[in-house]
């Protein structure tokens, strides 16, 4: 490694209002080199790459490329410099030809019209490279998902890219989709063209990178060259962070099973169907990976999306969920991932926000609004879930995250629901809500309610649950009782490096 | 509420400034006149303002009101049909055309602008159809039923107030009863704001912009059916054009976003009777009446920049004082 490497990265820091995000990172990619970076959720790969691509400037620390210093100061800097970021979620115009999208923003052209000669062959040559035989003038929106990915990485090949940085790229495609990708990956590395490759899918990893760079809390925490790379060292790498003790609660006893779910199966689904039960006074932590299916799962089972079969049932009564409101009347309520986008309305203000889920059973004659009993339930949350900042008209916007995290739950316990579905419920509020939040969830599940909590804080989950569910490919492959939960058990669940499940998913309903 | 004072003070600047300018103004039978007009423009604001409330709008309003003025008296004069079944058929007609603008809407997720923009193409060319282009009307009968819309309730000496116009009245207070005091009310708030968050509230956001839509129709039916009794001479090729813009805009003068969410019944009355008392101002006042439409786009585009302004000053205000606390 005497020679100077495509890329070099030294000292990179990224503080967010918060949480250090990176922590002086050193990074080498040399030419035609496949290099990983693996790591738990919120381990900082996201922020990593976004600073290389030029969406985020770091704080400290500087960007090498050829041996010559970079700050970009935009995504477009970054491109011109020859690094491509390929998203999770693809950045394709689904209503533009093949061709266009190759060449978006920089077409062939001469006094405003687009040569549209050269614009073909120009595009065939570049989807020869990735190996994609459609004719560019294809919509985008008509191939299927594995091959805009390919039309993804043409697109960065055309603009001179020599260094791709893809982020999950394989997380929505079908496995014989992922191989194809791989061989291209492959191909591109011999014509010198490097890759950063973020996954959190340790087979793929092993089977493409020549390092692995392991990230946990913004640090790394372990670089593994090709001969080293094994699960059993990637997972010891992404895990033994100190566990803190963030919240401290009595286990339970369960009581009777309140919902029972059986042979679910999702749009999503590969394998196998879902089963599962929750009892009364249980909280069930529901772990896994980004894309996992956890808040897919959810949705279902609040009637948000429909899934093709299986069978619900709650308190011993099969449910219908075609609908939330269906949902919400068998005794189903969630606390939705986007606060802002599904939990509130944020330009009502407290009053009408914490009655709306409970105002189809509580009305006067007429339909008219009973407002002594808001202004009563509005009173007794404020109270017993301590929201703050709360006044008479003024809208939900100005709450603090935390405030606003406890009207969307204070607008479900309005309606003592079985069963309490919540999404990410501390995400991106402050540490002192954070405590108030499990406190509240903790007399929640002592009072009888069901609780199925999804959290990519794995502290979060081990704190809280009476027991786990992981999740790995819109399946559940394991389940933890509270007493063998540690961060190794879930992680090893979680990227598939063990199988701890019981040999028949249905017996996972017997045993309950 | 501010925002009600607001458009009340436009309201009060006009009038006191035409009055002032024109004495002639204020004579009992023109502001009968314009009371009248309020009032049957008022009514078919109100539909269009539920229908904004939602975040859609309905540009069939014109339309139904042209079908509906061609089809009653058709049924009760040519026809001979009695008026109750003749409204029972009206109503069952409306009824129809809101769910079907709801469904197609919530259903099969067209855009409201296109949904009732076809609405306001066939429905134009179905009253024109049926009266074979030629003017309708009540003729000399019917003069009982008439009253609805011509006829006033005497107050003082000359003055009387016209029926159209205490009909918008009690409606408005049903309207905002309904929407700031029920259930549905709240959920069409609600849904107007973030329908997204609102579905996740259980509500059944579908069946909601329905009934936003039939509120919509059936207004601009009633509201046809009273436009009709007052002209008595319909021409289904012009009858009601272009007045669902004239209720769009009532709606946006009182406070009505268009991103849905907002709105108050009451300031839509007064944004309907600025609307009117603009247009009268210009005819009394003897601004050439080719300026009109010129006129009422320049008082509703200052109306509206200045609530902008107004609003974002406020928030500015709002983020200092909560930053200094």
């Amino acid at each position: 490694m005497g020679e100077i490497p495509l890329l070099e990265v030294q000292g990179i820091t990224k503080r967010f209002p918060g949480t250090l995000a990176l922590d002086s990172v050193d990074l080498r990619v040399g030419y035609g080199e496949v290099v990983a970076v693996i790591g738990e959720n919120g381990a900082g790969k996201s922020t990593l790459m976004n600073i290389l691509a030029g969406v985020l400037l770091p704080d400290e620390g500087t960007i090498h490329l050829d041996g010559q210093v970079q700050a970009f100061a935009s995504v477009k800097q970054a491109h011109a410099a020859g690094i491509a970021l390929i998203h999770q979620e693809l950045s394709l115009l689904p209503n533009l030809s093949v061709a266009a999208n190759l060449y978006l923003g920089r077409e062939p052209a001469r006094a405003g019209w687009i040569n549209k000669r050269t614009l073909r062959t120009q595009a065939l040559k570049y989807l020869e490279r990735v190996g994609l035989k459609c004719d560019p003038q294809t919509l985008v929106a008509a191939l299927p998902i594995g091959q805009r990915q390919l039309v993804e990485v043409a697109r960065a090949l055309a603009s001179n890219a020599r260094l791709l940085i893809m982020d999950e790229p394989t997380s929505s495609l079908a496995e014989e989709e992922a191989e194809v990708l791989f061989g291209v990956i492959r191909e591109l590395q011999e014509r010198g063209v490097s890759v950063l490759y973020v996954s959190h899918r340790l087979r793929e990893v092993m089977s493409i990178a020549d390092r692995v760079v392991v990230l946990r809390d913004g640090r790394i925490t372990g670089r593994l060259a090709q001969e080293s790379v094994t699960r059993d060292e990637m997972v010891r790498c992404m895990i033994g962070r100190k566990v803190n003790r963030i919240y401290t609660r009595k286990r339970n006893e369960p009581g009777p099973v309140v919902m029972r779910v059986e042979g679910l199966v999702t749009r999503s689904t590969k394998k196998r169907s879902l089963s599962f039960c929750l009892h009364e006074g249980e909280i069930v932590g529901l772990a896994g990976l980004v894309g996992s299916g956890r808040t897919e799962l959810l949705r279902i089972l609040f009637g948000v999306d429909m899934p093709k079969s299986g069978l619900v049932t709650v308190a011993g009564r099969p449910v219908e969920l075609k609908s939330p409101h269906h949902a919400i009347a068998a005794g189903i309520a969630l606390v939705p991932e986007d606060r802002a986008k599904q939990g509130l309305i944020l330009d009502m203000s407290t009053q009408p926000n914490l009655s709306l889920g409970a105002l189809y059973r509580h009305y006067l004659g007429w339909k008219l609004l009973d407002r002594t009993w808001e202004n009563s339930v509005t009173k007794g949350m404020v109270g017993q879930l301590n929201i703050q900042g709360v006044q008479a008209g003024k809208p939900t916007r100005h709450l603090s995250g935390g405030n606003q995290q406890k009207v969307v739950l204070g607008k479900w316990l309005t309606l003592h629901p079985h069963v309490l579905l919540l999404d990410e419920p501390t995400r991106g509020i402050d540490v002192g809500a954070k405590q108030e939040t499990y406190k509240a969830i903790d007399e929640l599940a002592a009072r009888g309610m069901a609780i199925l909590l999804v959290s990519s804080e794995s502290d979060e989950i081990i704190a809280l649950s009476d027991r786990v569910l992981v999740m790995q490919d819109h399946t559940i492959v394991g389940e933890l009782d509270h007493t063998e939960l540690t961060e190794k058990a879930l992680m090893q669940l979680a990227t598939g490096t063990v199988h701890k499940s019981p040999t028949e998913e249905e017996s996972i309903g017997e045993a309950a | 509420m501010k925002k009600l004072f607001g458009i009340l003070g436009v309201l009060v600047a006009v009038f006191v400034l035409t009055a002032i300018l024109e004495p002639n103004f204020l004579t009992a039978y023109n502001l009968q006149n314009t009371l009248r007009w309020t009032g049957l423009f008022g009514i078919i604001s109100i539909g269009a303002a539920f229908v904004i409330i939602t975040g859609g709008i309905d540009l069939s309003t014109g339309s139904v009101i042209a079908l509906v003025g061609v089809l009653v008296p058709m049924l009760l004069v040519d026809v001979g049909m009695s008026l109750v079944l003749v409204l029972l058929i009206l109503f069952g007609i409306l009824l129809t055309m809101g769910i079907f603008h709801g469904v197609l809407v919530t259903k099969l997720n067209l855009q409201p602008f296109v949904v009732t923009l076809c609405g306001l193409l066939i429905y134009r060319g179905l009253a024109r159809w049926l009266a074979g282009d030629q003017t309708q009307g009540f003729g000399s009968a019917f003069d009982g039923l008439r009253q609805l819309a011509i006829g006033r309730i005497p107050i003082a000496g000359d003055f009387g107030l016209p029926i159209p116009f205490v009909i918008l009245i009690v409606l408005a207070f049903l309207s905002a009863g309904f929407l700031h005091g029920t259930v549905w009310g709240r959920y069409l708030l609600a849904l107007g704001h973030n329908e997204e968050a609102a579905r996740f509230s259980g509500i059944n956001t579908s069946r909601m912009i329905t009934v936003a839509y039939v509120i919509g129709v059936m207004t601009a039916g009633f509201g046809g059916l009273l436009f009709s009794l007052d002209v008595n001479s319909i021409q289904p090729a012009v009858h009601g054009n272009f007045y669902e813009l004239y209720a769009i805009a009532a709606a946006v003068l009182g406070g009505c976003s268009l991103r849905g969410g907002e709105g108050s019944i009451f300031g839509v009355v007064i944004g309907a009777a600025v609307l009117r008392l603009l247009y009268n101002a210009i005819n009394i006042l003897g601004i050439p009446t080719q300026l009109e439409f010129a006129i009422i786009g320049t008082v509703i585009l200052v109306g509206v920049s200045t609530d902008e302004i107004v609003r974002r000053l406020a928030a500015r205000h709002e983020l200092k004082t909560t930053r200094d606390t």
